[in-house]
C-alpha cells in the first residue's frame, strides 16, 4: 500500500525551483499533478496543505494512494469550482503548451489562487530554432519530442510571448527564472546571459 | 454472502466472526421517526472486524447497499462456502485493512437480516409487522446506527465508506453527524435517485406487489411472493450490469442447445443466469424488506434534506476528509452525479479527492476484487489515520 520510491529520490530540477519558491505551509493547487511527486515533496517537506488535479485515471489513483488529495478531471473545467483565493500557489508546471484556452485558465488560477506559477518549454531555443532553420521540418527536441501530427503540445511559447502574453491577459510577473535542463535529468542550470535562446524552460511566478 | 467472491478461502481473511445484537429504543423510548411513526423495541444485527484501539481512534463503519447485511467479510462457520460480501476489500492486509483498523457493519433497519424490519415480530400484535411497518428513510437507517456506534462507546469514526444505497448512508452520516465523521468513502452513489433509478425500482416493486401471494404484505404465514420477489431481482441485477460486461460474459450465447427451441423456455445464458439470481435470491431475501429499502433509497435526497435543495448548504454542513469514486460503466448511478457531489464538496473548501475507476462491470464494480480501488481506499485510510492520531 504504501509508495516504495526511495526517499532520497531527488526531485526533478524544475520542479526542485518551483518547490523553493513556495512557504512552509502554504495552500498549494498543482493543476496537471501527474504522479504527485511535486506535492508530494511538497507535503513532506514543507508541509504545504496540498491538492492536485489530474486527467489520468491511472495517475490520479496513484496519487491517491500515495495519500495525497487529488482529483480525477480536466483542468479547464475543475478550476472553476474552487472559491476564490482558496490557495497560495496555483501551480501549471509544463502543461500551458497543451491548453486550449490559456488566457481563461490563467485568469482562473488568478482568481482561485493569490499567485500563480507557470512553467513550459522555450520554443526559442537556439536548437529549435536552428532545426527550423537549416531542415526546414517542424522542430523536434528532447523537451518538445513529438512529431506535428501526434503532439500534446498545441501551442508554441517562447519566453518573451509569455511576457508579452501578461499584458493581453492582465497577469503581472512577479519573478522568472530560465533553466536548462532535460525532462529526465535531475539536474540543470540556471540561464542568466541569453535566457531567450539558451533556456530550454522558462519558469514564472505570476499575480494580479 | 459475497455474489462476486466464489471462494476466497486461500487468501487472507479475518476468519471467523460471529453476528450481534444490539437492542434499543424500547418502550417507552421508542425512536420517532420521519413519518411520524414511533418504531421500538429496535434490533440492530452487527459485526465487528479488527480491533478498537485505546484512544478509540480507528473505528471504520462500513454501510451496506439494498440487499447486503452486516456480514461485510469472513465467515460464520468452518463449513460457510463464501465469505462476506466485501471480503476482497476487508481483512488483515486488504484495502480496509483489519489489522489496522476496528471495522463495524450493521444492517440497516427495515432490511431483513437480523435487525427490525418488515419480517420481524410487531411487539403489539405477536405477528410480523408486514405493512404495519413504518416507511424508514436513510435518515432513520443512520439515526439508528448511531445508537450502536454510541453503544460501542465510539464518539468519532475515522471513516465511513459505502457504495450504492450504502453511500446514501455515508453522505447521510456526514450531514447528521458531522462531528462524529473524520472522513468518508461514498463510492458508486448520488446524492438523489435519477427519474430512471426511480423507475426501475417502482417496475420491481411493482412486480412483487402484483404477485398474489404478496397479499397486501401479509404472507408471512403463508406462501410467499417468490415469483414477484425474484422478477424485482432480475429487474435491479440488470441495472447493476452494463451493456459491455453483459456482452461480455453472455452475448447471445444459448444455455446447453445450438438452436433456438421456438418455445418461451429459457434459452440464451442470460436469462438462465438471471433466473438462477433470482432464486438465490428468493431463499435470503424478504419481499417487503426489498419495498422498503427501495422506497427509502427513492427518497434520499441530499439537497433537500439537508441544504434547503442547495447541495452546497448540505455539504457545507459536513466536516469531513472525502473520497468519491465512481465507475466508467455505472449508468444507474453515472459519473456526473458524483462529479456534482465533488463540485459541491469543492465550494465548501473542504478535502476532496475523486477517481473515476475504469471498470467494465456497470454499477456492481465496486463490489468486485479491483486493485485499484483497494490501492486508493487503502491510502486515503492511511492518510487520514496519520493525520488524526
Amino acid at each position: 500500500m504504501s509508495s516504495t520510491k526511495p526517499p532520497d529520490n531527488p526531485l526533478r530540477f524544475d520542479l526542485h525551483l518551483i518547490a523553493s519558491w513556495i512557504e512552509a505551509g502554504a495552500r498549494v493547487l498543482d493543476l496537471g499533478c501527474g504522479e504527485g511527486s511535486l506535492l508530494e515533496h511538497l507535503v513532506q517537506h514543507k508541509k504545504v496543505i496540498g491538492s492536485g488535479i489530474e486527467k489520468n485515471e491511472s495517475r490520479a489513483a496513484t496519487c491517491i494512494q500515495k495519500g495525497l488529495t487529488v482529483l480525477q478531471g480536466d483542468i479547464n473545467k475543475e478550476v472553476e469550482d474552487y472559491p476564490d483565493n482558496s490557495f497560495d500557489y496555483v501551480i501549471l508546471s509544463q502543461t500551458l503548451q497543451q491548453v486550449y484556452a490559456p488566457d481563461d485558465l490563467i485568469r482562473s488560477m488568478l482568481r482561485i489562487g493569490k499567485k500563480g506559477i507557470v512553467s513550459f518549454p522555450n520554443f526559442s531555443h537556439w536548437r529549435v530554432r536552428l532545426q527550423l532553420l537549416t531542415t526546414g521540418h517542424a522542430p523536434v527536441t528532447r523537451q518538445l519530442p513529438y512529431q506535428w501530427y501526434d503532439t500534446p503540445n498545441i501551442r508554441v511559447i517562447t519566453l518573451r510571448d509569455f511576457r508579452r502574453f501578461a499584458r493581453k491577459v492582465g497577469y503581472r510577473i512577479i519573478k522568472e527564472i530560465a533553466i536548462e535542463t532535460q525532462t529526465p535529468n535531475r539536474q540543470g542550470n540556471i540561464v542568466r546571459v541569453l535566457p531567450d535562446i539558451r533556456a530550454t524552460y522558462g519558469i514564472f511566478l505570476i499575480g494580479n | 454472502m459475497s455474489e462476486y467472491i466464489e471462494n476466497d478461502r486461500h487468501g487472507l481473511s479475518v476468519g471467523i466472526i460471529e453476528k450481534r445484537f444490539h437492542i434499543t429504543a424500547e418502550p417507552p423510548h421508542e425512536m420517532l421517526l420521519e413519518c411520524d411513526a414511533r418504531l421500538g423495541p429496535i434490533t440492530i444485527a452487527y459485526e465487528t472486524y479488527g480491533t478498537l484501539n485505546p484512544d478509540k481512534s480507528n473505528a471504520v463503519l462500513i454501510l451496506h447497499a439494498l440487499s447486503g447485511d452486516s456480514h461485510v467479510a469472513g465467515y460464520y462457520s468452518e463449513k460457510d462456502k463464501k465469505p462476506g460480501w466485501w471480503d476482497s476489500m476487508v481483512g488483515p492486509g486488504k484495502g480496509i485493512d483489519t489489522d489496522k483498523y476496528f471495522v463495524i457493519c450493521s444492517n440497516i433497519i427495515g432490511s431483513c437480516m437480523g435487525s427490525t424490519g418488515p419480517n420481524t415480530l410487531n411487539p403489539k400484535t405477536a405477528k410480523p409487522y408486514g405493512l404495519e411497518f413504518p416507511v424508514v428513510t436513510i435518515g432513520d437507517m443512520v439515526r439508528a446506527q448511531k445508537f450502536l456506534i454510541d453503544a460501542l462507546g465510539i464518539e468519532k469514526l475515522l471513516s465511513v465508506v459505502g457504495g450504492s444505497v450504502g453511500g446514501m448512508q455515508v453522505l447521510e452520516w456526514c450531514a447528521r453527524y458531522p462531528e462524529m465523521v473524520d472522513s468518508a468513502i461514498p463510492l458508486a452513489t448520488t446524492t438523489k435517485h435519477s427519474a430512471l433509478a426511480i423507475a426501475f425500482n417502482e417496475i420491481a416493486r411493482q412486480a412483487i406487489m402484483t404477485d398474489p401471494n404478496w397479499n397486501g404484505g401479509d404472507y408471512y404465514s403463508g406462501s410467499r411472493p417468490e415469483t414477484g420477489l425474484a422478477v424485482a431481482r432480475m429487474i435491479g441485477h440488470v441495472t447493476y450490469l452494463s451493456d459491455q460486461s453483459m456482452r461480455l460474459k453472455f452475448g447471445r450465447r444459448l444455455q446447453n442447445k445450438n438452436d433456438f427451441s421456438f418455445n418461451f423456455d429459457p434459452e440464451f445464458q442470460v436469462e438462465s443466469y438471471l433466473r438462477h439470481q433470482g432464486r438465490r435470491f428468493v431463499e435470503r431475501f424478504d419481499a417487503n424488506a426489498f419495498l422498503y429499502i427501495t422506497k427509502a433509497a427513492d427518497y434520499f435526497d441530499l439537497a433537500e434534506q439537508h441544504g434547503n435543495g442547495s447541495m452546497v448548504e448540505a455539504f457545507s454542513k459536513t466536516n469531513a476528509r472525502f473520497l468519491v469514486v465512481s465507475f466508467t460503466s455505472d449508468w444507474l448511478y453515472p459519473t456526473y452525479q458524483s462529479r456534482e457531489m465533488v463540485k459541491a464538496i469543492k465550494k465548501t473548501g473542504q478535502d476532496v479527492s475523486f477517481c473515476e475507476i475504469e471498470a467494465k462491470w456497470g454499477h456492481d464494480a465496486f463490489l468486485i476484487p479491483n486493485p485499484r480501488l483497494s490501492s486508493i481506499i487503502g491510502g486515503f485510510l492511511n492518510r487520514v489515520f496519520n493525520e488524526t492520531t
